[in-house]
């Protein structure tokens, strides 16, 4: 196939994912497979379990990350060379930021010209018992088996899990300890701990 | 200031583990306490907006975050502070390690991470509840919330868009009234 029509059509595809990718990541995850390995056929259905495991390990928005990774195998997976498939990153991971980049800059520029006025101020005052509320789902919704280990399954895991979400929970809350800090502490001590054992 | 708006999301963005909900303790950190670019309130009402945009949320709160400080240029400089880690990351990881998956030391080292990455995320969640305005008749709000979407498996943006339909029929009532 022509290049050109490749990035074309790359482009399109992730503008796509950006504009309907609702609620994060995850919610972004299907919408990517449907049109990925479904629609397009760019990468196979393995290849796309290797994506997700592959950016929920590496920092960074799992969107960005899947869109990066998607990019770069599309086009090589299409013979073409790897500085090409390298453009075809870049163009995908620019494509799935550009819908919430024009969106976001019209919401935030309402928001910052009306946001005294009484009509917004009551819709704020209304939303933010409901972001507590996502937050704290996420929390729920993390604390899971992918996470923490198996119960009867990997039980030593799950206790030093718990141990360690215990452990971070009051060194953040408490101690005042930053982010930063606590995820090298507990990587650091999940690279020496479970390598020993 | 720009090149501070960079670093600053650049250095959020490299120790986002785990999806957007990750960057939450990061930014309460950074811009909310180290920095004073917005405040605790302000933080809550912007996780609102990203959630309800489409797109990655991260990136979201990086561009509002950029525009209040400096317009456009400022969420430019925002996002691309974001997004540049992972970018350089998997292109690394592309070109020169399939194997990164397999990698059992990589493995142990997020065995570690990631149950940790939960409780940053419950302490900014226990810190803005303060900040909610909560009280005894809206108490139960936050805790509904979390069902539907934990239990039932709502989606975050309906129950948003819902509430932003509540209030302003709320508003437009109580302008009758008056």
């Amino acid at each position: 196939m022509n290049a050109v029509v490749i990035y074309l059509k790359l482009f399109w595809t992730f503008f796509k994912i950006g504009l309907f990718g609702f609620g994060g990541g995850y919610g972004m995850l299907s919408l990517i497979q449907n049109e990925v390995v479904e629609k397009q056929q760019w990468i196979s259905n393995s290849e796309f379990t290797d994506i997700v495991a592959v950016s929920q390990m590496t920092p960074g928005p799992i969107g960005i990350n899947s869109a990066t990774y998607v990019g770069y195998k599309a086009i090589e997976n299409s013979g073409m060379a790897r500085t090409e498939a390298v453009c075809g990153s870049l163009l995908a991971s620019f494509s799935v930021m550009l819908p919430s980049f024009i969106l976001m800059l019209l919401i935030s520029a309402f928001f910052m010209r009306y946001k005294d006025h009484n009509s917004v101020q009551t819709v704020l005052k209304w939303l933010r018992p409901v972001v507590v509320g996502m937050l704290a789902a996420a929390v729920l919704l993390l604390l899971n088996e992918e996470n923490l280990g198996a119960f009867n399954k990997d039980n030593l895991q799950l206790y030093v899990s718990i141990g360690l979400f215990a452990l971070a929970f009051v060194a953040t809350y408490f101690w005042k300890i930053g982010p930063i800090k606590v995820i090298l502490l507990a990587g650091l001590f999940g690279g020496i701990f479970y390598s020993l054992i | 200031m720009l090149l501070t708006l960079f670093i600053t999301f650049f250095k959020i963005g490299l120790f986002t583990i785990g999806g957007g909900y990750a960057m939450i303790p990061l930014i309460e950190r950074e811009v909310v306490e180290r920095k004073g670019w917005i405040s605790r309130e302000d933080f809550l009402d912007l996780l609102a907006i990203a959630q309800s945009a489409p797109g990655v949320f991260a990136v979201n709160i990086s561009i509002f975050i950029g525009y209040r400080m400096r317009k456009t240029i400022g969420s430019i400089f925002c996002a691309l502070g974001t997004v540049l880690p992972s970018i350089i990351i998997i292109l690394a990881i592309a070109l020169f390690l399939g194997s990164y998956r397999d990698n059992q030391i990589v493995e142990n080292v997020f065995k570690g991470i990631r149950p940790a990455v939960i409780a940053l995320i419950l302490t900014p969640t226990i810190r803005l509840a303060s900040k909610a305005g909560l009280n005894k008749w809206t108490w139960w709000v936050p805790v509904v919330t979390a069902l539907l979407i934990w239990w039932l498996g709502v989606s975050p943006v309906w129950i948003i868009f819902a509430t932003i339909i509540g209030a302003i029929l709320y508003y437009i009532f109580k302008l009758r009234k008056a």
